[in-house]
This record gives structure tokens, sequence and C-alpha cells, in this order.
């Protein structure tokens, strides 16, 4: 299976194409198609998972080693020491044909399936295949229920392609699909002007961030002279690399990385994306569009390890960037109405943990909390559609229409308690071990600073996430209508990602020797060596302790109080709150100052530039063209066709005319005439044949 | 059989004078039924052309070529007479000079 998973990206694709074309005659409009299919895509990938397992397993048994050296006891093995040792990891499985060949640079298609792909195909797949199975009931009845599965069903292909993808160019065919996927998907309905206005938002701003992406690309083809992955992690790491190609291509591919994974400054995409349906954000926040830059830095990692010198500590601005995105996503969180806006920046916050880690070099760490935020995200997201779905009427307003639901929807409250505890890094849920690993690689690598920020981030997760799960399942039902519990197709999947965001954390839990996600998924070639840190008990306690405060402070002001507590009516009373409130309620002014100050400005001089090139330069082309193709004409007209060819027409005729003029006379109709031509014709031929003999 | 003492020469001129008498009246006889007499004296100028070498070289094949011009002759002439009758019954007039409806 490790050599044919290309056949995981394929069958969603298949899916795409046949919900297409067959999808609105079956019965169940297509549903059937996607859900079968990816579905199919999921088992595969589990066994390419089992096989990648038993792959590691058995070379560890053969005394490869590279791991058991990495086992419980690698923290303490120092770098060097496991550097001199030598011993190659587990190679990927690579499979790729040469897809055109121009000049001696070689442009391959192929698949490179490693622990990291393998487990990102478990993590897409699984959740891709929840959504599905939620969308049946979540977008019943919808107006375009075939083409919202078809475009499920490629966005799924779409990431995959980029997570099996062996070159950086196969990849960014997947990366700009997975953009226009979300932006069709954003825009599901279209038909009111927010929601494509959001599409085009993401778009636009994703795009951004993908020039950066590109120019990237292109910039490491030309250090590592390759596109093939394994190809420029071995050059990055090898000491012939250079350094400045490095640190340029490492920061333009971060600006892709900040656009696509929403993080500062590009992060205002991802809550006006909140205007697709929810199964979609399910789908963006946890295993497709988003995670795609974390998946990216992930895989290229090598690459910003030497470009940002990641091994040197202090302060490199792949961890800067995530420490701020925690904590002003994070922020953000605690002043939206709309409980999907809450969990997007939520989302935006946790992928800064993510990005931070990697900025640490805390490889592990970042892509085992991308593994089990995958599944409370997507657990929560989907418990917030339920609400919608079934208690508040389509709303997604927390104040307004929500409140008291935990009686009526009691699988949906404590799959979303559950999911908010994971969030929250509550031990011993999923959310827990990733976040207390990221934060003890922090403490461990002389990123102190990074330390203080994620400790701050997990207060602030905390205590939002109780602010939303108490409006919307506490206090008194506001909202107008009969709430109930969510039928089985949307209660089945939230109870399996319940069950995945508790019990996912335990693959890589430390202290009980228990390292497994280390193990299988860490790469064993052209990798750097990095330091493990240590289970740290004091960290964890301290990082659990930090987060029950932020539970009981928030819920103390919300509990204790009525409705909104000791904070209502204070950003009326107090002109500080009022102005903070005022900066967060429009989201510190950012997409003012984009559209206001950098687009308004930068649009005005491109349309004055463009209105005088077209003025000047365009219109002087056509109309000199236009002026040439008349005189050109017009010399034509008079000198070929007027003379020559009229001419020689007009000759011709005369000259028929004239001949038959003269040749008429001999017609003369009469017999005597014409014999006696006959007889002097003889006559003369017989007399030259008498001169001549 | 012809005198040996007579010459070849007296028969060729007086054939030549009855061909040129026929050449003179097709040219200049306006009368259709003369025009036609007068292609008879032309065929039998030749044919005595014919007959005379015959004899004088001794070979048969030129009186047979003259019986096959008299019997063609016979068959032009039955032609020739039908087209003059037509010409006179449509003109009222045998003279070949109205004929001219075919001028250019």
């Amino acid at each position: 299976m490790l050599r044919n998973a290309w056949l995981i990206p394929l069958l969603p694709a298949i899916s795409f194409v046949l919900i297409l074309l067959v999808g609105k005659r079956l019965p169940r409009k297509g549903a059937e198609v996607g859900v079968g299919m990816v579905g199919a895509s999921f088992a595969l990938s589990c066994v390419a998972l089992v096989q990648w397992i038993q792959r590691v397993d058995d070379h560890e048994g053969s005394g490869g080693g590279g791991h058991a050296v990495r086992g419980l006891a690698k923290a303490l093995v120092p770098a060097q020491e496991a550097a001199e040792h030598g011993l190659p990891g587990v190679a990927a499985v690579t499979r790729s044909f040469t897809w055109w060949q121009n000049g001696g640079v070689k442009f391959d298609v192929g698949i490179q399936i490693d622990g990291l792909a393998v487990m990102m195909m478990f993590v897409v797949t699984f959740v891709s295949f929840m959504v599905h199975v939620y969308s049946t009931s979540y977008m019943e009845g919808d107006r375009r229920f075939t083409h919202f599965y078809a475009l499920l069903s490629l966005f799924t292909a779409s990431m995959l392609l980029l997570v099996v993808a062996n070159n950086t160019l196969e990849l960014l065919v997947g990366w700009e699909l997975v953009g226009l996927c979300s932006f069709v998907l954003i825009g599901h309905w279209w038909e009111e002007k927010p929601n494509s206005d959001a599409a085009v938002k993401a778009f636009l701003t994703t795009r951004t961030g993908d020039v950066g992406f590109m120019i990237g690309i292109i910039i490491i083809f030309f250090a590592a002279g390759t596109f093939d992955i394994n190809g420029i992690n071995e050059y990055a790491l090898s000491d012939g690399a250079n350094h400045t190609l490095l640190v340029v291509g490492a920061s333009c591919l971060l600006l892709g990385i900040i656009g696509k994974s929403g993080q500062f400054p590009l992060h205002t995409w991802l809550p006006d994306a909140m205007a697709g349906p929810t199964p979609v954000s399910a789908l963006i926040h946890a295993a497709t569009m988003v995670v795609a830059g974390v998946y990216f830095g992930a895989r290229l990692f090598p690459v910003f390890y030497e470009g940002f010198s990641i091994d040197a500590g202090g302060i490199n601005a792949m961890a800067l960037i995530g420490g701020i995105t925690i904590v002003i996503g994070a922020v953000l969180a605690f002043v939206q109405r709309d409980i999907k806006k809450v969990l997007a920046y939520s989302t935006i916050s946790q992928i800064g943990y993510m990005v931070m880690a990697l900025g640490v070099g805390a490889w592990v760490a970042a892509v085992f909390h991308l593994f089990t935020h995958a599944f409370f995200k997507a657990l929560l997201f989907l418990g917030a559609g339920s609400v919608s779905h079934s208690g508040s009427h389509h709303s997604f307003d927390m104040k307004n229409d929500m409140g008291g639901l935990r009686k009526h929807m009691p699988i949906t409250f404590w799959t979303f308690m559950i999911g908010s505890l994971a969030l929250a890094g509550i031990f011993p849920l999923a959310g827990f071990w990733s976040k207390d690993e990221i934060l003890a690689t922090a403490g461990h690598a002389d990123f102190e600073f990074f330390l203080v920020v994620g400790l701050l981030g997990a207060f602030m997760t905390a205590a939002y996430m109780t602010r939303c799960v108490y409006l919307t399942f506490f206090g008194e039902y506001r909202g107008h209508g009969q709430p109930h519990e969510s039928p089985p197709a949307i209660t089945v999947p939230l109870i399996a990602l319940a069950g995945l965001s508790v019990v996912a954390g335990l693959i890589n839990a430390a202290p009980l020797g228990i390292e497994k996600f280390t193990e299988w998924f860490e790469p064993g070639v052209a990798f750097p060596v990095l330091e493990h840190a240590d289970f740290n008990y004091t960290l964890a306690t301290v990082s659990v302790l930090t987060a029950l405060i932020g539970i009981g402070i928030a819920a103390y002001l919300w509990f204790q109080e009525e409705e909104l507590g000791a904070f209502k009516g204070l950003t009326q009373r107090n002109t500080l709150a009022h102005a903070g409130y005022a900066f967060l309620e429009n989201k510190y002014y950012l997409d003012a100052l984009y559209e206001n100050v950098i687009v308004a400005s930068i649009k005005g001089a491109i349309a004055n530039v463009s209105y005088w090139v077209n003025q000047h330069v365009i219109d002087g082309i056509v109309n000199a063209l236009g002026r040439g193709a008349t005189t050109v004409g017009r010399a034509t007209y008079d000198a070929l066709d007027q003379r020559a060819v009229d001419g020689a027409y007009n000759g011709i005729a005369e000259a028929t005319g004239d001949t038959g003029g003269l040749l008429r006379y001999v017609q003369s109709g009469r017999v005597q005439r014409y014999a006696l031509t006959l007889f002097a014709a003889v006559g003369a031929l017989s007399l030259a044949l008498w001169l001549v003999y | 059989m012809l005198a040996a003492d007579v010459a070849l020469n007296q028969y060729l001129i007086l054939s030549a004078f009855l061909f040129c008498t026929g050449v003179y009246g097709v040219l200049a006889r306006r009368n259709g039924v003369l025009v036609l007499l007068s292609v008879e004296l032309m065929l039998n100028a030749v044919n005595i052309n014919l007959v005379a070498f015959s004899a004088f070289t001794r070979n048969i094949s030129g009186q047979v070529f003259a019986l096959f011009v008299i019997t063609i002759a016979a068959a032009e002439v039955g032609v020739g007479l039908a087209i003059v009758l037509l010409i006179y019954r449509n003109l009222r007039s045998p003279d070949l000079d109205r004929v001219d409806q075919l001028k250019g």
C-alpha cells in the first residue's frame, strides 16, 4: 500500500468527477459516492498507516536502531552523539516518473510516503470522512447539494495530493487547488453578498502569501538545484548549502505559510471564511486548508531549521510569528458573538502554537499538536454546526439565539465539552499532551520567551472556551424555537471525534512510557538531529493550573454574576475599557488598514497608472494600427485593385471583343465564299509545294 | 482498253479542263442545282484521272476507286438535291446567295 499510496488522493478525485457527471441522477444526489470514495480512501490510509508502523518496527528489530537510541532516553543523548551513531532511520517510500524534461532539468511527479505523510493522510481522510457523513444530514435539501459534495471531494483530493507530493512543484499544485476549493466552498451560498465577499477575501489574502511561496520555491530550486523534497532537505543540511539563499527562501516560504495557515498579519481571512457551510469550516480548520501551511513547514523543516538558525535559540521570525498569532487570536476570541468565529480565532491561535513549535525546533510537538488539534477542532466545529442545525435555527449568534442547550442536546453538549477541555489542554485529554510537549521543548531549547507566550495562550484559550461553552449551553435559552438533539448522521461523527479527542494524546504520553508518535512519525533521513525535551512535571502542572485558573476566572465571571457578570456594562462605564473593546471589535483595525490604507493607496495609484497607460500607450498603439491599416487599405484599393486587377480583366475582355469583331467578317454565312476560301487555300498550298520541289 | 498511241497527258489535260470548269461552276453559279452539276463535273474529272492512271500502270485498283466514286456521287446528289429542294421551298428561290442566315 505504501508504494501505491497515490490511490489515496486519486479516489476522492474520481469521486469529484463521478459526482459532477452523475451525482444529480443518484437517489442521494451524489452524497453516497462522496461518502463511499472518501471512506475507501480512509480505509487505504489506515492500511498505509499500519504498514508504515510495521516498517518502522521491522527496522528497529533488525538492528537499525535509529529510534532505539532516540527511545526513552533520547533527551539525555546529546545531539552530537546521536549524529555520531550515524544510524539512518527508516527511509521514505518514494516512487516517481518524469513528467517532462527540459534542458537537463527534470520535473517529476511522484509520491513520497514517510511517517509524516502517513499520519497526515490518516488525519485528512478521517476528518474528511466524518465531514462527508455529517454533511448528509447537515446539508440536506441544500440547493447545491451535489455541487457541495463534488467540491468537498475535490478539496480532500487536493489536500491529499499536497500530502503525498514528492516535489515542491507537485506540492504547489495541491496547495493552489486547496486554495481554489476553499474559495468555492466558502462562497457556497454566494447569492448573499457577504459570503461571496468572504470567499474573495480568503482567496486574495492567501494569494498574497502564495506569491511569496512561489518565489520561495523558485529560490530554493536555484539553491538546491532540484524540486525534490528529499533532495532539498539533504541540501539544506549539507555543509555546502548557501546560507543566504536559504534565509531568503525560507522567509518567502514562511510568507506562504502565514497566508495559508492564517498567521498574523494575514489571518484576517479566516474568521470571514465562517461564511461557508459549517462542515466546510471543520474541514478547512482541522484537516485541509490551514494545516497545509504547518504541514509544509514540517515537510521542508530542514530549510527553515537552517534558514532561521533555529538551533541557535533566542528569537526567530517563525517562532515570533507563531507567538504573536497565539496571543492576538486568543484575545479576539473573547469579543466574538458568533460561536464559529470564536472557534476560528481559536484555530488561528492554535495554528500559531504549531508554527511557534516549528520555530523553536519542536518538530514532533508541532506535528503532534496538528494531529490532536485536527480531532478536537473538527469536533468543536461540527458541534457548533449541530447546535445551529437543531438548536438555534441556523443562527450562530451565541448571545441572542443560544443558551441553556445543555438539557436539550445532551450528546452535542458532552462532545462539545470534551472538545473544549481538550482544546484548553486539561489532563489527560489530547490537547494536554501536545500543548505540553510544545511548551516543554520551548522551555528546553533556549526559547523561554515563547514558553511564557505559550502559557499565556493556554490561559486565554481556557478562558474563552469557558465563555463560549457558557453562552451556548448554560443559562436560559434565548432563542425562539424548539431545540432538540441532532440526527445520528450528525451525532455519530461527533462521538467518534470525541473519542479520538480523548485518546489521541496518549500516543505520545511520555510519563506513561509511550512515545510512539515520535518513534513512528519523525523522519529518519534528511532531518536535523533535534533535542527532545523531557517530560517536565512542573511545567505540566503549571500549564494545567493555568488553564484551570483561566476556566475558573471565566466561569466565576459568567456563572456567579447575572448574564455577563462584572463585565456587564463595563465597556459603557469605563472609557478605557470601551476603547479597548472597540479596538478588539474592529480586530485591531487590521481589516481597515488593509482595505483603506494599503489596498486603497495601491488601488488609486494602479488605477491612475493603468488609465494613463491605457490612454497614451495602448490607445496610441491601437490608433496608429488603425490609421496604418486604413492607409494600406486605400493604397491597395487604388493601385492594386483598381489598376492592376481591374485593368487586367478589362483588357482581356476588350481584346476578346475586338478579336471577335474582326473575325465576324470571315463568318459570312455564304457557302460559296467558304468554298472560294477553300480552293484559294488549296491553290496557295499547291503553289507553295510546286515552288519548294 | 485505251489505245496505246493516245498519250497519258491528253487524258490529264481533259481531266484538268473538266475540273476547272467544275470549280468555276461551284464558285460562280448562283443556282443550287447548277452548283450540284458542277460538283459532278469535278468528280468525273477525278474519275477520268483514276481510270487513266489505272490503264497506264496496269493496276486495276484505280478503276475500282472510280466505281466507288460514282456510287458515292449518286448518293451525294440525292442528298444535295433534297437540300436544294428544301431551300427552294423555304426561300422561293434556288439562289444560294440568299442562304446567309449563319452570317456572323
